[in-house]
């Protein structure tokens, strides 16, 4: 612990604004859990109204168009404001760490990428008390949005604009730093699987999300600005829209689970106590199913009349995916076998993770095939397969994740008795919930149906599909109250407290030095921190002697350039209703948004230093056990 | 090496846009932004080739009927010098000749006024003559929103010029201020690069049909 | 990066060389400037004079990239050591541009 952290010892509002300014990656990352968490718990609250809703055939617990809003903001939020949230959270916490660097290349864009996010997903939330959510599907087709009454989808439309900028902002944030603020010695192919993930997912982030940005715009002028993009009548075509959002949307799934198999790829050898097998082919497989994500967002469409030649090629592609995937499967598996295998929780998530996404990788395949997609599309069958994929691959990795990287962020530990009754709640809540769904859809259950009727064979299902649910729930109540009791109880565990750390985030003391590193390390090899451990060290070599060090300074400016434009969104929403306080609530937004631009380019920041004295003065007084 | 250090044109760096950490983070963060922007334009072309000529009925205007081999012509022109005097611009930057890099960027500057006028008398021109507007066709929101995003990089680029250059009026060249200078003209040239497609796709393509 | 090492430990040397070099480099800028504005020229003058569109949209669109790498590899400096990565992330970027473009212009019909 450093004494200038110390020092700076602050009251609640201190706290408070100590968050709202930091451009420190770790307390970005602490921000990115709590907000994705929250999130994730609305999410969560919408999943079990709408399984509430269809336990029982004819059910009437909420209206047909509360229903539709319900489904459209439980996707919405799941895979916005959630799932990528919480896996930023991650990366901002341990890549970093993992390359040895003090910092990220941009602080300043990293703390604004938060505040964009959090903006946009705030605003987008808000429509439950304005008016009504969005109700036209997370996918939002425009030949249904444009008719959509009400500003639900105006909410969508600007709510996910602002925080994709963020988003957008994130991921060029974390390109640069993997390239260019690597420790000595970290070559490219000595970097932990987590950061490949990590670099890849944001390079198809750097891609995929500018299509969804023009598709967003085209969407908000249709809606608010009498544009003609969609509209028929005016020469438009609907199916742009759709394009547009499977050209983001199918790499977005990819920007989701490559990092979740980063993690598993990071907890495996350590569990196993091996070396990831088959690093190289790891790699490339990562690379090349970032590759391939961009050849197949057609295979969403196969049903839209693209003809038998245009499907063909989206079907090929598709199937190609599952080479790389499989590869990487088997590299798991070869990574445990033989290995010294502690069944710590993340590593039982981790094992449980294997055959739950392999299920959802075969039913990818099974639709891949256009023809045999007709007869799934827009059936339940969809939507147990990419609940496979999504909560057996991204949610399981993060739950995962929150156990193992939890030292590294709080210097707590969860409590693993707690972590175990989660795991098999959840766990079995989970194949409870969708493995049954798969068969409601072959028996013909339409997806986002309001309700069913009884004496079609449905009932059973969607009862032990509800029952599933509840147990789901419970798990995460569970894992909130271990999350409590673990801060309320607050031991500190120290450096490397699952005693294998092998990479570079666990060689540095408990807590993290808000510098990170007194002095860079010197990277041998794959697996850095272990490579020194077999001989028998505790320490990393440093690569340079101690000197000072150069840090940013804290700003307020990314709080105020979201703030801005998130009241220029309301403004650029109700002047389609004539509002006269419209126009210029969006022309006040908008000058907030560029005037702190502004401000930040004309006023110098040149951060300040830590003097090697303040280090010296340090020197291991915390930190080791 | 401190940001704000005096320089001579001896001691000034070969690479001063990426002699600091800072810069080349700043350099790197910004060619990748580059790249997304190309996607971005990409879809916005896309989109305009879909859509074009696509009116919901035969009284509207479409791309053969509206534009006009002149202005486009003074409009390229125009851009691509403008191009040129930002390479003077950033060759007098790596010199450490601050005088003559801020003569450039005011002709770059106002080169790209120029542009811009001729632009908004060619929006208003179509308005006039042909009532073709953003909302009249799917062609019109799909040529304004192409044509007018690339009009609003010009703005954008223009009043990022123009700040860097008075807020550096005073001071000359440094290791923070390189960077800053460097990028915007890269802004600059991904800009001509977008309108090198603009003029062929959307005009020359669309005078023959 | 070895380009921003100096060439020499005299800073008078170095200083000269470098001059050379960038003015060396600005005489190629100039011409790459010219090619442009003669391919523009040539551009705009196919289309005035009324060729064939089946050889007018072909051309045109060769001159165009002909004239983008032009702006990226000299203007933007792309030819430069140093520029490993954007170029992977530019032409990453590019070959996503060109199947959207294709898609779009495939398989949305009507």
């Amino acid at each position: 612990m450093s004494t200038i952290a110390q020092t700076q010892k602050r009251g609640f509002a201190g706290t408070v604004w100590e968050y709202l300014t930091t451009v420190d990656h770790k307390k970005i990352a602490i921000l990115y859990l709590i907000a994705g968490g929250f999130f994730f718990l609305i999410g969560g609250i919408e999943a079990m109204m709408i399984r509430i809703q269809l336990a029982v055939p004819n059910n009437d617990f909420v209206s047909a168009g509360l229903f539709n809003e319900i489904i459209t903001m439980h996707g919405t939020t799941m895979i916005f404001l959630a799932a990528m949230p919480l896996l930023f959270a991650f990366m901002n916490a341990v890549m970093p760490l993992q390359i040895g660097a003090r910092d990220v290349a941009f602080p300043f864009i990293n703390a604004l990428g938060f505040w964009l996010f959090f903006f946009g997903g705030l605003f987008l939330n808000l429509s439950w008390f304005l008016g009504g959510a969005p109700d036209a599907g997370w996918t939002s087709y425009a030949s249904l949005s444009l008719a959509s009454e009400g500003h639900g989808i105006d909410f969508y439309v600007l709510g996910l604009q602002i925080s994709g900028f963020g988003t957008l902002m994130g991921g060029i944030n974390f390109l640069v730093t993997i390239i260019n603020m690597r420790a000595p010695g970290m070559t490219y192919m000595r970097m932990p699987l987590f950061t490949w993930t990590t670099f890849v997912a944001s390079a198809l982030i750097l891609f995929a999300f500018p299509p969804l940005t023009v598709g967003l715009f085209m969407m908000m002028f249709d809606r608010m600005f009498g544009s003609g993009f969609f509209d028929v009548a005016m020469g438009g075509n609907t199916i742009i829209w759709e394009h547009f959002f499977w050209i983001f949307g199918h790499p977005e799934v990819y920007i989701l689970i490559l990092p979740a198999f980063g993690i598993f790829s990071e907890i495996f050898p350590t569990f196993a106590r091996k070396r990831l097998f088959g690093y190289s082919s790891m790699v490339f497989a990562t690379v090349l199913i970032g590759f391939l994500g961009f050849m197949v967002w057609a295979h969403h469409m196969f049903t839209t009349g693209m003809g038998p030649i245009a499907n063909a090629i989206f079907a090929v592609a598709t199937m190609a995916i599952a080479v790389p995937t499989g590869i990487k499967i088997f590299n798991w598996i070869l990574t445990i076998w033989g290995g010294s295998i502690q069944f710590t929780v993340p590593m039982i998530y981790a094992i449980s993770f294997i055959p739950s996404f392999v299920m959802g990788g075969v039913t990818g395949v099974m639709q891949a095939a256009a023809p045999a997609d007709y007869q799934f599309h827009d059936s339940y069958f969809i939507v147990a397969h990419f609940h496979y994929v999504i909560v057996g691959g991204i949610v399981l990795a993060l739950l995962a994740g929150c156990h193992f990287y939890w030292p590294l962020m709080f210097g707590t530990m969860l409590s693993e008795k707690l972590g175990k009754v989660t795991f098999a709640l959840f766990f079995t809540g989970f194949h409870l919930t969708f493995f049954i769904q798969h068969f409601l859809g072959l028996m013909g259950m339409p997806r986002r149906v309001w309700t069913f009727l009884p004496g079609q064979g449905l009932e059973t299902g969607n009862l032990i599909s509800s029952i599933g649910a509840a147990f789901m729930a419970a798990g995460v109540i569970i894992f909130l109250f271990n999350v409590v009791m673990t801060q309320v109880k607050n031991v500190q565990v120290g450096k490397d407290p699952w005693k294998d750390g092998r990479t570079l985030e666990w060689a540095i003391p408990s807590p993290t030095p808000f510098y990170n590193f007194k002095q860079l390390p010197l990277v041998r090899g794959l697996d850095a921190y272990w490579i020194e451990k077999l001989e028998g060290k505790t320490e990393m070599t440093p690569a340079e002697p101690v000197g000072d060090i150069h840090m940013p300074n804290n700003s307020f400016v990314p709080f105020v350039i979201s703030l801005g434009l998130f009241i220029a969104a309301f403004g650029a929403m109700y002047q389609v209703d004539d509002k006269a306080w419209a126009i210029p609530v969006l022309i006040i937004g908008m000058g907030v948004t560029f005037g702190a631009m502004l401000f930040r380019s004309i006023k110098d920041d040149h951060g300040y230093h830590i003097h090697k004295e303040d280090l010296l003065d340090d020197a291991d007084k915390g930190g080791t056990r | 090496m401190a940001a704000e250090e005096k320089f001579t044109p001896q001691t000034w760096p070969a690479s001063p846009e990426q002699a600091t950490l800072e810069g080349k983070n700043k350099f790197l963060g910004f060619w990748f932004f580059l790249g997304g922007e190309t996607v971005l334009f990409a879809s916005l072309f896309a989109t305009y080739l879909a859509l074009k000529d696509s009116v919901p009925s035969d009284s509207h205007a479409k791309a053969a009927d509206l534009f006009e081999l002149p202005l486009v012509f003074l409009m390229t022109m125009l851009l691509l010098t403008s191009s040129l005097t930002s390479v003077f611009a950033m060759y007098h930057m790596k010199n450490y000749n601050f005088k003559k890099m801020q003569q450039w960027l005011f002709i770059t500057v106002a080169l790209g006024l120029g542009f811009l006028a001729c632009e908004i008398y060619e929006f208003i021109h179509y308005y006039h003559a042909y009532e073709h507007t953003f909302t009249s066709s799917a062609f019109g929101s799909a040529f304004y929103t192409l044509v007018g995003f690339h009009g609003g990089h010009v703005i954008f680029g223009l009043g990022w010029i123009i700040t860097l250059m008075i807020r550096n009026a005073k001071r000359g060249l440094n290791l923070y201020n390189a960077p800053k200078f460097y990028l915007a003209s890269l802004y600059w040239h991904f800009i001509d690069v977008v309108w090198v497609f603009i003029f062929t796709v959307v005009y020359l393509m669309g005078m023959v049909g | 990066m070895a380009n921003l090492q100096p060439n020499s430990n005299n800073p008078k040397v170095d200083y000269e060389y470098r001059r050379k070099k960038s003015a060396e480099e600005m005489r190629m800028q100039v011409v790459t400037f010219t090619l442009m504005i003669f391919f523009t020229v040539i551009a705009f003058a196919a289309v005035g004079a009324g060729f064939s569109k089946w050889f007018i949209i072909p051309f045109v669109l060769l001159l165009a990239v002909v004239q983008v790498a032009f702006q990226l590899y000299y203007f933007m400096h792309m030819s430069h050591k140093g520029h490993e990565a954007p170029q992977l992330f530019m032409w990453s970027g590019v070959i996503v541009a060109f199947l959207t473009i294709l898609a779009f212009l495939t398989i949305i019909w009507w």
